[in-house]
């Protein structure tokens, strides 16, 4: 049977089919679907952990065991678990174990770039690369075998183009049962005590020897013959974007990219008269290849970060003299400048919208910042953020976020700026999904280090960037089971915090009294601002309108941002297809002539 | 040997264009082709501007679409379409939505929205075959703007020879059955509408 599935899905299905028990992640951009797909079969235990670490943890028990498992993240994902993940690798496993890392190549959604191929090699794990859907679900059993076969986790490595495109796939198998689960009692293999893990250590150098001669015969190692004339060494999508652009090369494609095949390398490379690489981001294979002594051009002209295509590809190309320009190249578009951009805002009804607007407005933000977004004196609010649809009021009209570093960071930079005596009231702001991922410990440290801050948590009830997943905040599992909801307020209190308050989302003087009175507090503060995700909405009702007749243009509801209020040539207006209506009504209370109301019926 | 068809679908987050993407590709895949799709999104939110690249052939390799070689640019928007214009490839087919929507720094009056004559200008620098759609404003008439993706679906379904039954199930086997017949209606809308718009 064929279906048209994305690398993800393909993954999961992959997964499904070689018979794993347990799937644990974190959602996170370009992974989320990994765990989404799998957690449609229902006889199998798929969760959303709390963060990576405890997801890796959570399938390297089931490891432990003997059953299959799998633990997917996108590439900073694999920064929170690489504490388990480097123990795992010195361990070893039991039943197969399997980490997915979807790196994000150009930074479509991350914090930052990275390459995680060099964790494999940090970790000395096996690495296996798919270069479309169908190999994403041949090779995540090949990957259980290979984990069980060499006692090792394996790194599956994608990026956003394949998790995220979708091709045909093949189904050639079907569920293969898993082993009941057991556990045999080893201190030696298990208990990572100094002693055991030193006596581990020469096995994963022994354990490198024979993958090394493994993936000598990895069947996803392959070699088609072109002209002699250029040899291409590729692996994942860029291998894809290689063959677009010389169709009569020859090419050693890799699925299997750590260890490399040294032989194999070195027989492709002595039948060419040219070794190029082609990779996306750091030049990985290249390195490796070159180490050998052989030589090898690749990134003198390949971009080394950003998202290749093959118009980059093939840019490349001409400028190394890897192939010669056509004559008839096809006369392409040229732009007026100066086009609008369309960054992704928040959307129509954004329980978020209101409270940035109310820290703009105290914090007299617009004074602060001139049209270049450069800070013309301190500030008298400082706004510490992390990761979410929240980061988004960074841009104008908001301009409510001052720091994104990483999950949970803006509580820990918020007490560092007070007890370095900044001369501003701080505030941090957290999603509540991001808060049980990594902010809670934060939480802990700014009680016990006596912070006098306000902590602001942003409750959607869901975790809406990567696709509105549940988390322990929602009290539903992954599989849609009805489960515990850790319930915010109580666990502030029950950490120490004593002014802990909680605001309707789309009230804006609720609002504005919660953050005056917090911020002039001078113990530490816990805000929860709670609305739910306008996406979600089910029905839509009482859109809003502006009555011209009222209105002098006086640009306050522009100042919320919402890309429902729009102005094109001095025409001020709704759009009624993408008003949030009654669920929302922030334009309405600001509106000084009252001039905006519910489309009459 | 089967024709090729590339594909570039573009508008903004929110109007369903990854949807009708997989939908197209789903079409293709049943009628024999092998076929490679791959959407560019800021991050889930809506409102921001959203390429969708669809491979149509009988091999594909890279599931990204070359600049100047698009055989299609479906637009959701007009400043979408602009924006995505050099991906055409000389005499490519554009189908565009007659809708402007301001992003929020037109709204802000920090930029200017180019007017229809430089849309148009800039586009006919490669072809003249561009086909101006009505596509809001009939499926507002139906009663649900959601269902503007299957509208331009039936538009391109005119270009593509694949029988309409096989687009027609491809279609009730992704939509809940609660909302397949208004986006069944929003299809032949399309794949009539665009029959007789003059270009």
């Amino acid at each position: 049977m064929n279906r048209l599935l994305s690398g993800n899905e393909a993954l999961a299905l992959g997964a499904y089919h070689a018979g794993v028990k347990v799937a644990a992640a974190y959602p996170g951009t370009p992974s989320t679907e990994i765990l989404e797909t799998l957690a449609s079969f229902k006889d199998i235990h798929a969760e959303w952990s709390t963060n990576e670490k405890v997801a890796l943890e959570v399938a390297l028990g089931a490891s432990y065991t003997g059953v299959r498992a799998i633990a997917s993240m996108k590439q900073v994902g694999l920064n929170v678990a690489s504490d388990p993940f480097m123990a795992a690798a010195t361990t070893g496993i039991v039943g197969g174990l399997l980490i997915v890392s979807a790196d994000d190549p150009g930074i479509h959604s991350s914090q930052n770039e990275q390459d995680n191929r060099h964790y494999a090699r940090m970790a000395k794990v096996p690495m296996l690369e798919p270069c479309d859907s169908q190999e994403a679900y041949d090779f995540v059993a090949l990957a259980f075998d290979l984990s069980e076969e060499f006692d090792t986790p394996v790194l599956v490595r994608t990026t956003t183009r394949i998790s995220h495109s979708k091709s045909v796939v093949h189904i050639s198998r079907t569920r293969v049962e898993p082993k009941p689960a057991s556990f045999t009692h080893n201190t030696a293999k298990f208990v990572m005590l100094p002693v055991n893990a030193r006596s581990r250590r020469p096995l994963i150098e022994e354990r490198l020897v024979r993958l090394k001669a493994y993936t000598e015969t990895f069947p996803y190692n392959m070699v088609s013959w072109g002209s002699n004339r250029l040899g291409i060494i590729s692996s994942g999508v860029a291998y894809q974007y290689a063959r677009e652009v010389f169709p009569d090369a020859s090419f050693l494609k890799l699925g299997m990219t750590y260890p490399l095949p040294e032989k194999l390398i070195r027989q492709f490379a002595s039948k060419v008269e040219k070794l190029i690489v082609i990779e996306e981001l750091d030049p990985f294979l290249q390195e490796n290849i070159a180490a050998l002594g052989i030589r090898v051009q690749g990134k003198e002209f390949v971009p080394r970060f950003g998202e290749l295509n093959p118009d980059l590809v093939k840019k490349a190309a001409y400028q190394a003299g890897w192939l010669e320009p056509t004559a008839a190249e096809s006369k392409k578009i040229e732009l007026p400048p100066e086009l609008p951009p369309r960054p992704p805002v928040l959307c129509p009804g954004c329980p978020h919208t209101g409270i940035f607007f109310v820290l703009n407005t105290i914090g007299q933000r617009s004074k602060l910042l001139n049209d270049q977004g450069k800070s013309g004196k301190e500030g008298n609010l400082i706004i510490t953020g992390d990761i979410g649809c929240y980061t988004l009021a960074t841009y104008p009209p908001l301009q409510a976020m001052d720091t994104t570093a990483c999950m949970g960071a803006g509580i820990g930079q918020a007490l560092g700026m007070e007890k370095a005596g900044v001369n501003a009231n701080m505030v941090a702001v957290i999603g509540d999904s991001t808060f049980i991922h990594s902010g809670i410990t934060g939480l802990v440290n700014a009680v016990y280090n006596q912070s006098k801050g306000t902590i602001i948590i942003l409750d959607n009830g869901t975790t809406a960037m990567t696709g509105h997943q549940d988390h322990p905040g929602t009290g539903i599992s992954a599989q849609g089971e009805r489960t515990k909801a850790v319930d915010l307020e109580h666990l502030a209190h029950g950490i120490g915090v004593e002014d802990v308050a909680v605001v309707n989302a789309f009230d804006v003087r609720a609002l504005r009294d919660a953050v005056r009175k917090a911020i002039s507090s001078p113990v530490l503060s816990v805000i929860i601002v709670r609305g739910a995700c306008s996406v979600q909405l089910r029905t839509r009702s009482g859109q809003r309108a502006i009555d011209m007749e009222k209105c002098d243009k006086c640009g306050v509801c522009l100042k919320l941002g919402c890309p429902a209020i729009q102005k094109l040539d001095e025409n001020l207006y709704i759009d009624f297809t993408l008003c949030a209506g009654n669920a929302c009504t922030l334009c309405e209370q600001l509106c000084p002539k009252k001039a905006i109301a519910p489309i009459a019926p | 040997m089967k024709k090729k068809y590339d594909l570039i679908m573009v508008g903004i987050g929110g109007q369903g264009i990854v949807l009708a993407s997989d939908i197209l590709g789903e079409v293709a895949m049943t009628a024999g082709y092998d076929i490679k799709k791959t959407d560019t999104l800021g991050m889930a939110q809506r409102g921001g501007s959203v390429i969708s690249n669809i491979r149509i052939a009988e091999h594909v390799w890279s599931p990204l679409v070359m600049q100047g070689t698009a055989d299609f640019l479906i637009a959701f928007e007009k400043l979408e379409a602009l924006r995505w214009s050099p991906y055409l490839r000389p005499n490519g087919t554009v189908i565009v939505n007659n809708q402007v929507t301001p992003p929020l720094s037109v709204s802000l009056g920090v930029n200017r929205y180019p007017d229809d004559q430089e849309i148009y200008r800039t586009i006919r620098q490669v072809t003249d075959h561009i086909y101006t759609v009505q596509g809001s404003q009939s499926v507002i008439g139906l009663g649900d703007i959601r269902t503007l993706n299957m509208f331009m679906l039936g538009c391109i379904s005119h270009f593509l020879p694949i029988e309409i039954k096989v687009w027609e199930e491809c279609i009730r086997q992704r939509l809940p059955a609660k909302i397949l017949e208004i986006n069944l209606t929003a299809f032949n809308k399309g794949r009539e509408e665009i029959s007789y718009v003059n270009i």
